[in-house]
């Protein structure tokens, strides 16, 4: 401690380097009212995000199996669910599988297989996409498809991700 | 900002209300502390309103709606601490209305110019007591179905219309989903559209006619009264009791979780100790006594007047207790009002010792 000889000089230099009351109080106050929010709105975040969990739980899975689905005639398509996602699964004319996720990249319709046109279609903005690859095509789309692996089993057919 | 400032003080009377702010006071005296307990109760009917939005995210009427609170209750990330708050936060609700109330009732709050006060307090108080009702159905487990089934056999005794209105009430002759359905829409429609235009009078009652002064303070000359400012005196003081009671919901939501009963079964026995909520307890227990002195549906009726008139007289006492010093007249009031409350706690206890 150094002695002061002057104590006005004291006096401002506290006021300088030390925190006045006034805002001490400010800080306090408004860091209780930061804690208190928190504490109120953390379980209320969780209670409102607990499905949220659920769904993105369910949306991990990486494949499905879809029994008896290897029955499904040429030509014909097939929808199933991935998870919490509509998924859409074809069965070509020349005996080929493909399997993909079935929301538009779009704006999130589900798209449906044209088989008169072999085209992939989303009714909603006419987004076009390509029945093999997924590869966006045509319209708004501005992503591919999501595209599944297809495998045929003796007794189901698995669909997972690629 | 000042630019927002001073486009809404252009439209609004912005300064007429910082005036009308600034000029209020609220009176200091011995008996201040109880008139907080208005404000009390408000708080906690706003934990209802944003608790019972969130419940009502998850919340399913009708012949889910035991699976949906079961769901609450054990699966959604603190579903039990939001359906405790809110059973917690209308116990306190209740007993702090019913604390104001009686505190107004000692203080003669209810003479000129504040009758209509009184009157608008009382129904919203009835009108709190239907919420608690309605609610208490809601999770469907055994013990809201057995209290229900009760309390819809009270108004059943009322002569000629008694049948009709619980039959309406419970929507067939026995409680049932489609009990819950209709008890939801009262329950969340219904009694807070009723409620919310009610409580917005009541306020502005007390803004208009301010703090009403215990006869002991009105005896005293003017001059000697003392009185704090509203803003922010006052206001900082009301805050102070809102967190202490948003503090003490916590804290009891926290400690003592609503708990969930078996799912009601229409032909399950009454489980033993059946009875009713604390703030129904006293008229449970009046019945009760009632029906022993007077046997068969005679007693029922005679204690249903006697709430009845009892009601009425609690009603119309700005009529009955008119002027400033009253005397006898304000006397045998103030006498009437602690026979209430004497009645009200021995019941109550009689009550819950014969369970």
């Amino acid at each position: 401690m150094s002695e002061s000889v002057n104590p006005e000089i004291q006096i401002e230099s506290s006021d300088d380097d030390g925190v006045s009351r006034r805002q001490f109080v400010k800080v306090a106050v408004g860091g209780m009212c930061l804690a208190y929010l928190g504490a109120v709105g953390y379980p209320i975040y969780r209670y409102l995000e607990s499905p949220v969990e659920k769904s993105e739980t369910l949306a991990a899975i990486k494949n499905v199996d879809l029994n008896d689905a290897q029955k499904l005639p040429v030509g014909s398509v097939m929808m199933f669910k991935f998870g919490p996602y509509p998924a859409l699964l074809i069965h070509h004319d020349n005996g080929d599988w493909s399997a993909f996720n079935a929301v538009c990249t779009h704006l999130g319709c589900t798209v449906q297989y044209h088989k008169d046109q072999d085209k992939i279609m989303c009714a909603c903005h006419g987004g076009q996409y390509d029945p093999r690859t997924g590869q966006n095509i045509a319209g708004p789309p501005p992503k591919p498809l999501e595209k599944f692996a297809v495998k045929v089993n003796a007794a189901s057919l698995t669909v997972s991700r690629a | 900002m000042s630019k927002i400032v001073d486009f809404m003080e252009e439209r609004l009377p912005l300064t007429e209300l910082a005036a009308f702010a600034k000029k209020k006071t609220v009176p200091l005296h011995r008996y201040a502390f109880w008139y907080y307990w208005g404000g009390i109760s408000l708080l906690c009917f706003i934990v209802q309103v944003f608790t019972g939005i969130l419940l009502l995210v998850y919340f399913k009427p009708g012949p889910d709606a035991y699976d949906s609170v079961r769901q609450i209750t054990y699966d959604i990330h603190f579903g039990w601490l939001i359906r405790s708050a809110h059973a917690w936060s209308a116990t306190l609700f209740l007993l702090s209305a019913f604390i104001h109330m009686f505190s107004v009732y000692f203080m003669k709050g209810y003479r000129k110019p504040r009758e209509l006060g009184w009157w608008s307090g009382i129904t919203l108080l009835l009108l709190g007591l239907l919420f608690g009702f309605s609610g208490y159905l809601l999770p469907m487990d055994e013990l809201s179905f057995f209290a229900t089934r009760v309390g819809l056999a009270i108004p059943d005794a009322i002569p000629v219309v008694g049948h009709a209105i619980s039959n309406i009430l419970r929507g067939g002759l026995e409680v049932s989903e489609i009990t819950v359905q209709r008890f939801f829409a009262l329950h969340v429609v219904v009694l807070p559209l009723l409620y919310l235009p009610i409580i917005g009078f009541h306020l502005y009652l007390v803004q208009l006619h301010g703090n009403a002064l215990p006869p002991s303070e009105e005896e005293k000359p003017a001059i000697d009264r003392k009185s704090i400012a509203f803003f922010p005196n006052f206001v900082i003081k009301d805050l102070g009791m809102w967190l202490i009671t948003l503090n003490v919901i916590a804290l009891l939501a926290s400690l003592f979780p609503q708990q969930l009963g078996k799912v009601a079964d229409p032909l399950a026995s009454a489980p033993a100790g059946i009875h009713p909520e604390w703030y129904f307890m006293s008229q449970f227990s009046t019945l009760k006594i009632v029906g022993k002195l007077i046997p068969g549906g005679l007693g029922e009726a005679a204690g249903i007047t006697l709430f009845i008139v009892g009601l009425l007289l609690w009603i119309l006492i700005p009529f009955y207790d008119v002027k400033k010093k009253g005397g006898l007249i304000a006397k045998r009031a103030t006498y009437f009002g602690i026979f209430v409350v004497v009645v009200m706690l021995v019941t109550t206890i009689l009550g819950y010792t014969a369970i």
